[in-house]
C-alpha cells in the first residue's frame, strides 16, 4: 500500500550499512540504521533537523565511532578504520558547513587530497601532474580564476564549490554531499546539482543530503528519509513522498 | 628564488662561519657566553615552531624537553666520569647531543601519544604538565645530583679550536643550522602541507586522507628531539646543573614569544625573533638585570599580538604584497612573482 520498498541487501553493493546505532549519552541519535547504496546511484537522504543524517555520514566516514552495526564499502569492513584511511579506499565527504584550509590558497586546498590520498593509493605523479590536476579541478568548478587566493576572499557559493572540489580531488567512489546547498541562490543551486550530476555520470556513486526539496527531488533517483535517529523510507522519490508516514513525520 | 636545501645548507654554513670569524675578531669571549645563549634559543624557537607554528599546537614543555637533553648529558658525565665512573670514556659532545636527542625524541612521541586528542589549551595544559612531573622525577632522582644539582668539570681548551666556550658555541651554530635546514625542508615538503591542514582543520585533514595522529606524533617527536639537542651541551656551558634553572619557565615563555615575534609560518620567523630577543635579553642581562627579561618579552609579546599577529614575517608580507586583490598564498611566493597571478 505504501509503495515504500527496501531494496535486498546485495553483496555488490558498493555501501552497506547494517544495524547502525548511535547514542550521545542517552539521547539515541542513530538506531538500527539499515543502509545499501550500489555503484552508479544518486541518493537522496532527508529528513528533519536532528533526525540524524549527519550523524550517519560522520559514522560512514569515520568521524564518529558506532558503537552498533557495521559499516561495509567496496568489499571492505570500515569499523575502527580512521577517517583519513577511508578516505582513501575512496569515501569522500563535503562538510555541511565548508571547512577549507584557511592558510592554503584554493589550489593548496586541491592540493591535500592529491598529495595524501590519491599518492597514498600508489599511482604516484610527478609535481607536475599534481599541478595540472589541481587546476583542472579547480577548472571545473569554475574557480580557476581564483586559484592562488585564500578561501577567505570566496563567496558562500566559491566555498561550496571549493569543498565539492577538494572532495573529489580524492578521487573518490562514493561522494557524501552534506547540504552542499544550504544558504544557496536558486540559480547557485542549480549550479552545484549540475556538478554532481556531471560527477555522477563520469561513475561517482552519490549520496545527497539536502533539505532544498526541489534539489533533492531533480537529482535523486532513489530517496531514504530518516525522522529521529530511525529510517522510515527507502525507494522511489515520488513513492516515498506520497508515504503516509514520511508526510506525516515530514512534513506535516 | 626557490633555493634547494643543498644550497640552503651551504649558504647557512658560509653565514654562520662568518659569525664564527666575527665573533672570533672580537677577541673577547663573552661574545661567545651570550651567542651560545642565542643560538640555543634559535634551536629552541625553531623545533617549538615546528609543533606549534606548522601543526598549531602550543607546548608549554619546552623546559622539560630542553632539560631531558640536559640530564641525559649529566647522566651519561656521571656514568662514564669521576671516581665512580662505571665506565672511562670521554664522551664527546656530539654524542651527548645524540643521546639528548633521543631521549627527549622518545618524551616527545609519549606526549604527543598520551595527548593526542587534546585540543588547544587542553593540549597545552598537559604539556605544562609534564614539564611538572619530569621536574618532580629529576628532582628526586639522586643519581643526576637531585635538588641539590650536578656540578659538569669543563675542560679548559680543546684542541683545534681554543677554548671549550668557542667549541660550544660552534655546536650549537651547527645544531642552529641543523634546525633551520630540517624546519624549512618539512615546510616545503608534504609533511608541512600535513602540518598545515592539522592547524587549520584536523576534520577536513582527516576527509582529505591526511593521517592527522601520525603527523602529530611525527611532530611532537622531531619538535622534541631537537630540544633535546639544544639542552645536550647545556651542561657543560654551565657547568653546574640545577633542576629549578633547568626547568624554568624563561625557556616556554621565550621558545614561544620568539616565534610569535618572528612569525610561526615559515622557519625565517623563529630564526628572526630568536635573535632578536635573545640578542636583547643578552644586553639587558649585562646592562640592567636578567630580571628584566621577562618583563621585555611580556611587553614585546603584548605590542606584538596588538600590531602584527604574523609577526615580523608577516609584516613584510603584507608591506610587499599592499594590494590586497593580489594577495598570494604564502606557499607559493617563492614560485611566482606577484605579477604573475593567473
Amino acid at each position: 500500500m505504501n509503495g515504500v520498498m527496501n531494496r535486498a541487501m546485495d553483496n555488490t553493493d558498493l555501501l552497506q550499512v547494517d544495524n547502525l546505532g548511535k547514542r550521545f549519552g542517552g539521547f539515541v541519535a542513530l538506531e538500527n540504521i539499515a543502509l545499501s547504496v550500489a555503484a552508479g546511484e544518486r541518493l537522496g537522504l532527508i529528513g528533519p533537523n536532528g533526525s540524524g543524517k549527519s550523524t550517519l555520514v560522520n559514522c560512514i566516514c569515520g568521524t564518529l565511532r558506532n558503537e552498533q552495526g557495521a559499516v561495509r564499502f567496496n568489499g571492505q569492513q570500515l569499523d575502527g578504520l580512521a577517517a583519513h584511511h577511508r578516505t582513501r579506499l575512496g569515501l569522500a565527504r563535503s562538510f555541511q558547513l565548508p571547512r577549507p584550509f584557511v592558510s592554503m590558497s584554493l589550489i593548496d586546498n586541491i592540493r591535500i587530497p592529491l598529495l595524501y590520498t590519491v599518492a597514498a593509493r600508489g599511482s604516484g605523479r610527478s609535481a607536475q601532474d599534481i599541478d595540472a590536476r589541481c587546476a583542472d579541478l579547480l577548472h571545473e568548478v569554475g574557480l580557476e580564476e581564483k586559484a592562488r587566493r585564500l578561501p577567505r576572499d570566496l563567496t558562500q557559493v566559491e566555498m561550496r564549490k571549493l569543498e565539492l572540489a577538494r572532495a573529489m580531488a580524492a578521487e573518490p567512489k562514493l561522494l557524501i554531499a552534506d547540504e552542499a546547498m544550504a544558504g544557496l541562490t536558486h540559480s547557485e543551486v542549480e549550479e552545484i546539482l549540475t556538478l554532481l550530476v556531471r560527477l555522477n555520470d563520469q561513475g561517482v556513486t552519490i549520496i545527497l543530503i539536502e533539505h532544498i526539496m526541489r534539489a533533492v527531488m531533480s537529482f535523486s533517483r532513489r530517496l531514504v528519509v530518516l525522522v529521529s535517529g530511525r529510517k522510515i523510507a527507502d525507494g522511489a522519490p515520488d513513492d516515498v513522498m506520497r508515504d503516509p508516514e514520511v508526510e506525516r513525520a515530514y512534513l506535516g | 628564488m626557490s633555493v634547494r636545501t643543498p644550497a640552503f645548507l651551504a649558504i647557512c654554513l658560509v653565514v654562520a662561519a662568518v659569525v664564527f670569524a666575527v665573533s672570533i675578531a672580537v677577541g673577547n669571549d663573552y661574545v661567545f657566553f651570550a651567542g651560545y645563549v642565542v643560538l640555543q634559543y634559535v634551536v629552541l624557537s625553531t623545533a617549538w615552531n615546528i609543533l606549534g607554528g606548522y601543526c598549531g599546537y602550543v607546548n608549554f614543555g619546552t623546559a622539560a624537553f630542553f632539560a631531558m637533553g640536559a640530564y641525559s648529558t649529566v647522566a651519561i658525565y656521571k656514568f662514564t666520569t669521576g671516581d665512580d665512573a662505571y665506565l672511562a670514556i670521554p664522551v664527546p659532545i656530539p654524542v651527548l647531543m645524540l643521546f639528548g636527542g633521543v631521549v627527549s625524541g622518545i618524551v616527545g612521541f609519549g606526549m604527543g601519544y598520551l595527548t593526542l586528542r587534546l585540543r588547544g589549551a587542553f593540549f597545552s595544559i598537559a604539556t605544562l604538565a609534564l614539564a611538572v612531573v619530569l621536574e618532580t622525577l629529576v628532582v628526586n632522582w639522586d643519581y643526576v645530583g637531585g635538588s641539590r644539582g650536578a656540578y659538569i668539570i669543563r675542560p679548559e681548551q680543546i684542541a683545534p679550536i681554543g677554548s671549550y666556550i668557542r667549541y660550544l658555541f660552534l655546536i650549537m651554530m651547527l645544531l642552529a643550522v641543523a634546525a633551520l635546514a630540517i624546519a624549512r625542508l618539512i615546510e616545503r615538503s608534504r609533511l608541512g602541507f600535513g602540518f598545515a591542514t592539522i592547524r587549520d582543520d584536523e576534520l577536513a585533514a582527516e576527509a582529505s586522507g591526511v593521517p592527522t595522529l601520525r603527523l602529530k606524533l611525527i611532530a611532537t617527536t622531531i619538535s622534541g628531539a631537537l630540544m633535546g639537542m639544544a639542552g645536550a651541551p647545556f651542561p657543560y656551558y654551565i657547568s653546574y646543573l640545577q633542576p629549578d634553572s633547568t626547568f624554568a619557565l624563561d625557556y616556554a615563555v621565550n621558545s614561544i614569544a620568539m616565534p610569535l615575534i618572528g612569525g610561526t609560518t615559515s622557519w625565517v620567523g623563529p630564526l628572526i625573533g630568536a635573535v632578536l630577543l635573545g640578542t636583547v635579553q643578552q644586553i639587558i642581562t649585562v646592562t640592567i638585570s636578567s630580571a628584566v627579561n621577562l618583563l621585555i618579552v611580556g611587553c614585546l609579546l603584548v605590542f606584538f599580538v596588538i600590531v602584527a599577529p604574523n609577526g615580523i614575517v608577516g609584516l613584510v608580507h603584507t608591506y610587499l604584497q599592499r594590494k590586497p586583490d593580489d594577495f598570494v598564498g604564502r606557499r607559493h611566493v617563492d614560485a611566482e612573482a606577484p605579477g604573475s597571478v593567473p
